[in-house]
């Protein structure tokens, strides 16, 4: 007997505001988040837009007596404490962090049946905080030396600038950590680091944990923010973002499958949905947005060296085609669907050419001559490249756009191949039954997700 | 439908203490140290300035196609070395599996800041007056020093995409991090996999290195290294009452599990079979474990009950039903203590009989390696019948009164050998996992 498993909670902080209400009435209104950075001084970068979080602080979302830990999450870490508290209001939940006054203290779920799965990505340490130890540890010349930042004998004891805690800040694992902590999920916990292909496969995971009953409940998505400057020079030095200058109109720069774009923007953003099993969930009353019905997962076949825009060793393992197709398929016979069948599809849309291209290459694969009659939902243009932030959201829009049945609105700032429905649209009706979700990572990895509409 | 047997087909290590499965094991049982002074980098007047490093290693001696990854950090060399003698002792090359049934699960780390360049660019952005960074003039320096290979080469799937290039394989594929537990949920997970049959083969394991500055310098801030400078060697010192903290180490554990049914088609020899996976979260406080060592316990029974096994019941032979465990073990007190409070709350009256060893005495903490280098070490128990010592325990800890096999590897031959281990990692930050590895029987 195999065990059904529903959305019923949605947590989302992104460029598009703060909560999933604001991701997709900004979706469906086509509201775009970018526009010029201003968390950062960007002024040196090649690549100056983005879509940032604003009007979030990571104190409103824990308890009082949580609040000092705060000081210990990097920006990554509070994207993901926010949505992971939205998704739990969202979904009805009593946890541990919001247990109701007067009440008898229970909570919906014990603590051993409530998993969590947060995507991550690698996580720059803050260069203010670095540096103002680093500084203290030059010599005569004003070269930094490794003897006077050492506490042992000798040393100068330059890393004493920073905080004890300092690592805790930056371990990946550390999202997954405080949300847990703060929810109380004692159940199964990982975090799943593939780049762009994180959040799919942490929400793959926590499917497969509540099918074989090692929970009934997970807190599933992921994290991340390149917008700071260590973050989003490695991704431009990857040759992942659109060298923007002195533009502050973005428009141009958005243009997924446009074979003339020259790379995405960068977002930020937090991503958690409550995925939940079904009997469990119908029993409590819960409101279900959708069934998630299938998932798979798949490498790419290493391609031939070569050089490509970024690192030598992206010719070697960028994501192909064939990956991601292998991926779709999977979720496909997981959901016992044939590919006729899906309505929609909200792909990764990176604006990158390379990887845009490996994109459609594989939906034409899966979807033959009938794709160019499949909506496409496109987040990009909205909230940008989130890294191991986007697949919650994705999921988050296919299971709204099911939901509410509506196809959100698509901005577009050039000419998408012409065989996808990727240019400018504006928001319509339509009946969902079933969409595809899938994304896949510089590194090679692939992930596919199906919604399906709950009856 | 009952799920599929998955069993270990191949297994390969970089250790401190050498390359060679068998070669590194005959070192264990001889209770060597691998620790050391640092020689990564000047790190002299650092209050560690020891720790266990892999030494004499050359991708090329693992890897006739070493060239294509050149620019690969430490981590991947070490996964694509161990990687490489995994699946040659699986025999898979060559046995007609579809590269699309068989996957990988990593619990791989990052690959190692670029720090010489990083701080550059961190003091060129600096601003005395106003005591934080120019982001203009650090992106100038930075654009200057910093380079794409050094930087995608850190990406914590990295290694995940250079192993899968290397061996080709294209199952599913995922990298967790989860701190010192991540290589024994990556197996757990790929074990799970495979007996959904969402693969026939996975590639399991992990590879880190975290001595380099910054690693060492968050661990050092943390307080949770040992600090005794005076002697390296005897400074892994798992459940002594001196103890004063873990040794960092670095290498990497890989293991092929694969279907039973695939294995036995092709004729492949099951070096043990995974009958266990147990993962829980303490959900209790960042830098803290729960006293009661209660989400090491959860993960502990899970595993044994997914195995069918009720630990406090001996078996017939009157043993306790688990021959050896392969402890977390790392050396800092708050750890061995609490560790020792989980095995007795799973095992009640039976834990004082159960060998229960850190080989981290002897090769330092890997970290995100750990878990699947000490899997390998259960595996070997089974094989040979003897367990590992932990070494450097002279001072018995009042708290810590089980039997960590103090200082010599033990013979168990006599009393029926090991049929079934538990090997146990649990994460900074939470997260605690659990194997169960038993011999393989028809």
């Amino acid at each position: 007997m195999s065990r059904d498993v529903v959305i019923t909670g949605l947590g989302a902080v992104s460029g598009l505001g703060v909560g999933a209400r604001a991701l997709w009435d900004g979706l469906v209104a086509g509201r775009t988040g970018l526009g010029p950075l201003k968390r950062i001084d960007a002024s040196g970068f090649r690549s100056r837009l983005g879509a940032e979080v604003n009007d979030f602080s990571a104190k409103d979302f824990v308890p009082k007596s949580y609040r000092k830990a705060v000081k210990v999450m990097a920006r990554d870490i509070e994207l993901a404490v926010g949505a992971a508290k939205l998704a739990v209001e969202d979904a009805g939940l009593i946890t541990r962090a919001a247990l109701p006054e007067g009440g008898d203290g229970r909570t919906t779920y014990p603590s051993d049946r409530m998993g969590c799965h947060i995507g991550a990505g690698l996580i720059a340490a803050e260069t203010d905080e670095l540096t103002s130890g680093l500084v203290t540890a030059r010599n005569e010349a004003g070269l930094f030396e490794l003897t006077r930042w050492g506490t042992g004998d000798g040393g100068g004891g330059g890393m004493n600038n920073l905080q004890p805690l300092w690592l805790l800040k930056y371990l990946p694992n550390m999202l997954a950590c405080h949300v847990t902590i703060l929810h109380g999920a004692e159940g199964p916990s990982n975090t799943i680091t593939c780049s762009e292909a994180s959040g799919l496969l942490s929400l793959g995971e926590s499917l497969r944990v509540i099918q074989r009953d090692a929970a009934d409940l997970c807190f599933s998505g992921g994290a991340e923010s390149k917008i700071n400057l260590m973050g989003l020079l490695r991704v431009d030095l990857m040759g992942r973002l659109a060298a923007t200058g002195e533009t502050t109109d973005p428009t141009e720069f958005i243009r997924p499958y446009d074979p003339a774009a020259t790379g995405g923007l960068a977002g930020e953003a937090g991503g958690i949905v409550v995925l939940e099993e079904e009997a469990k969930a119908r029993a409590r009353g819960a409101r279900v947005y959708a069934r998630v019905s299938g998932f798979g997962a798949a490498q790419s076949p290493a391609r031939p060296d070569g050089p490509v825009r970024g690192a030598e060793v992206q010719g070697m393992f960028e994501s192909s085609g064939e990956g991601l197709a292998d991926a779709a398929r999977r979720a496909l016979e997981d959901a016992q669907i044939g590919p006729e069948r899906i309505d929609a599809i909200v792909p990764h849309a990176a604006g990158v050419p390379t990887v845009d291209g490996a994109e459609a290459d594989a939906l034409r694969a899966v979807f033959g001559a009938r794709l160019r009659e499949i909506p496409l939902i496109t987040l990009s243009p909205a909230v940008g490249e989130c890294w191991a932030g986007a697949g919650a959201l994705q999921v988050a829009a296919g299971a709204m756009a099911i939901a509410e049945r509506t196809l959100p609105a698509r901005r577009h700032g050039g000419r998408p191949a012409d065989d996808l429905q990727a240019g400018p649209a504006p928001s319509r009706r339509a009946e969902l039954k079933h969409v595809l979700v899938c994304t896949s990572a510089l590194g090679g990895q692939n992930a596919a997700i199906v919604l399906t509409a709950a009856s | 439908m009952s799920s599929r047997r998955v069993v270990i087909t191949g297994m390969g290590w970089v250790t401190p203490l050498g390359h060679d499965v068998d070669a590194v094991w005959a070192r264990l049982m001889k209770g060597e140290s691998g620790i050391g002074r640092v020689t990564r980098f000047e790190a002299s007047t650092f209050s560690t300035n020891f720790a266990a490093e892999v030494r004499d290693f050359a991708l090329e001696q693992f890897l006739p196609t070493a060239a294509r990854h050149r620019h690969a950090g430490l981590n991947t060399r070490f996964a694509l070395a161990a990687a490489a003698r995994a699946w040659a002792q699986s025999g898979l090359a060559g046995a007609g599996l579809d590269p699309r049934r068989i996957g990988l699960y990593l619990g791989s780390g990052e690959g190692q800041l670029d720090f010489d360049n990083f701080v550059r660019a961190n003091l060129a952005g600096w601003r005395a007056e106003t005591r934080n960074i120019d982001g203009a003039a650090w992106a100038r320096a930075a654009y200057q020093v910093m380079n794409a290979n050094r930087e995608v080469e850190q990406e914590p799937n990295a290694c995940l995409g250079h192993v899968a290039a290397a061996l080709g394989c294209r199952g599913p594929a995922f990298n967790c991090m989860t701190a010192c537990a991540a290589s024994t949920q990556a197996i757990g997970e790929a074990f799970e996999i495979i007996r959904r049959g969402d693969a026939d083969a996975m590639f399991a394991g992990g590879a880190h290195s975290m001595i380099h500055p910054l690693g060492m310098t968050g661990f050092i801030r943390l307080t949770a290294m040992s600090g005794r400078r005076e002697s390296p060697q005897t400074a892994a010192r798992p459940f002594d009452r001196t103890r004063d903290g873990f040794v960092m180490g670095e290498g990497a554990g890989m293991l092929v599990l694969e279907a039973l049914d695939s294995a036995r088609k092709r004729g492949a020899t099951p070096l043990a079979e995974i009958g266990g996976y147990g993962s829980s979260a303490d959900a209790f406080r960042i830098t803290d474990i729960q006293p009661d060592g209660k989400g090491a316990q959860a993960a502990m029974a899970q595993a044994l009950r997914q195995a069918g096994i009720n630990p406090r019941e001996p078996g017939p032979d009157g043993r306790p039903p688990v021959h050896y465990i392969s402890a977390h073990g790392t050396g800092t007190q708050e750890n061995d203590r609490i560790e020792t409070i989980a095995v007795k709350g799973v095992f009640g009256s039976l834990a004082p009989k159960v060998p229960f060893s850190s080989v981290k005495s002897m090769l330092g903490h890997l970290i995100q390696a750990a878990g699947a280098v000490e899997l390998i070490t259960c595996v070997q128990a089974i094989r040979t019948g003897w367990v590992p010592p932990t070494i450097n325990l002279s001072n018995p800890d009042p708290e810590c009164d089980l039997d960590y096999v103090p200082n010599a590897a033990r013979d168990l031959r006599g009393q029926g050998g090991v049929e079934t281990c538990l090997s146990n990692s649990f994460g900074f930050g939470g997260q605690n996992d659990t194997l169960l590895v038993r011999r393989f029987r028809e």
